[in-house]
């Protein structure tokens, strides 16, 4: 008996959290030169395969006033639907000319823009394809953690079954769906980030 | 297909909350309706990497700008960037800005009455080795005064930006210095409700980093999120 109760002793799972978690703090209203350059909102280059679309959006705090200093960071697939990482393990094509970071910073008005390519569907939990989205971070002083959301698209059947989306209120999902501002000469999205308040935008727990 | 096994939740008490009264700048920006939770799937457990061959040199030297040497207590930051189970994260990311030794960033919007340092931009960049191991030499900042409350004054700190792996284990934080007297003051460092938490903050000094006739040194680990056992099936 004794033996048993050893043996189960070494086979019990190692406890997780042997080392604990740094705790978030604000990025502040200073962050600008140092994290943002000019550039790096741009993810689609002229090599890069896949439709290109600009996205834009503004930031706006619970009294609808803009948010001038937040920084906005988004992270996508390629056109095929694979991210440029070595724990996407999928046998779809990479792309070496798109890595699918983009990083801008808020002007004065709250306005931010990306330029980069519409991503494909990737497989999701139960490896059930999601419809096609960009992740997104939003930093700003006041904020004292990542907010963190997702940008899918209009006229997109394949939201209807994706399961982010459907873990949101019906009455809330808009938020996450850009909006088509302008077709010509390129699409243009709007995404509007709203912190608080009525159109508070949902706000994913990642 | 499995895909590699998703990310921890951190244990209550280690983040701040989005909503901290003592903290005003929050009032208007925090959510008020929950962040909805979801499961990892690719898009989190994927993100953006930045090694020295696609992102060129790092800058771990912020003590010489613009053909001189930047005013203040020269000091050494250095540390690993490590996960809960305390394996390092090489080639990772670390951005780094901090105000000069008289308490000023060099940005437009500071308007504190501090004198601006030629010689000193605030900015550095660097990425972590197989170890995770991390340096960066600097000055020590100055604390500066804020407008969140009658005579706000942030303790001096250094602000850092880190990936680690993925979507998921971004971190933007803030390192402190130990002894400071502001700290028990500061409603952004006391946002973090876990006490022993809030400590990890703060750096310790290190005579052993501390390079002799030159500069102090200070240590600082970052430790981000850790994988589950188990993979997802995906």
């Amino acid at each position: 008996m004794t033996l048993c109760y050893a043996v189960a002793e070494q086979l019990r799972p190692k406890a997780e959290m042997s080392v604990p978690q740094t705790p978030s703090q604000t990025i502040g209203p200073f962050f600008k030169p140092s994290l943002v350059r000019s550039g790096d909102e741009t993810l689609a280059r002229r090599e890069s395969r896949g439709d290109r679309i600009v996205i834009v959006g503004r930031v706006l705090d619970g009294d609808g006033a803009p948010v001038d200093d937040a920084m906005v960071e988004i992270w996508q697939a390629n056109a095929d639907g694979r991210y440029d990482h070595p724990d996407d393990l999928q046998e779809k094509l990479s792309d070496p000319h798109f890595h699918g970071f983009g990083r801008a910073a808020t002007d004065q008005h709250g306005c931010f823009r990306f330029h980069t390519i519409k991503p494909g569907q990737v497989p999701g939990v139960g490896n059930v394809l999601q419809a096609p989205h960009i992740n997104v971070s939003i930093f700003a002083r006041g904020l004292l953690k990542r907010l963190a959301t997702r940008i899918y698209f209009p006229d997109e059947s394949s939201n209807a079954a994706d399961a982010v989306l459907n873990a949101v209120p019906i009455v809330r999902r808009s938020t996450l769906i850009a909006r088509i501002e302008s077709t010509s000469p390129q699409p243009v999205l709007r995404f509007d980030i709203v912190l608080q308040g009525v159109n508070e935008t949902v706000f994913l727990d990642v | 297909m499995t895909a590699p096994a998703g990310y921890r939740r951190a244990a209550p008490g280690i983040h701040p909350p989005y909503d901290h009264r003592p903290y005003a700048s929050t009032h208007k920006r925090a959510p008020r309706h929950e962040p909805t939770r979801i499961e990892h799937t690719l898009s989190e457990i994927t993100g953006p990497r930045f090694t020295p061959d696609t992102f060129g040199p790092g800058d771990g030297d912020l003590t010489r700008f613009a053909g001189g040497e930047a005013l203040g207590e020269r000091i050494i930051v250095t540390g690993r960037v490590l996960d809960e189970d305390g394996r390092a994260i090489p080639e990772s990311l670390i951005e780094v800005w901090q105000a000069n030794a008289a308490g000023r960033y060099a940005h437009d919007s500071d308007q504190h009455e501090a004198p601006l340092d030629p010689h000193f931009s605030g900015i550095g960049r660097v990425i972590t080795d197989a170890d995770g191991a991390y340096r960066f030499l600097t000055v020590k900042p100055g604390a500066y005064p804020w407008r969140n409350h009658y005579n706000a004054w942030r303790p001096q700190h250094i602000h850092f930006s880190l990936f680690g792996p993925s979507f998921a284990t971004r971190l933007i934080t803030q390192m402190y210095f130990p002894g400071d007297p502001l700290l028990a003051l500061d409603p952004i460092f006391n946002s973090v409700p876990d006490a022993a938490a809030r400590e990890r903050l703060v750096a310790s000094f290190d005579i052993e980093v501390t390079i002799p006739e030159h500069a102090l040194g200070y240590r600082f680990d970052f430790v981000l999120r850790g994988r589950r056992a188990t993979p997802t099936q995906s």
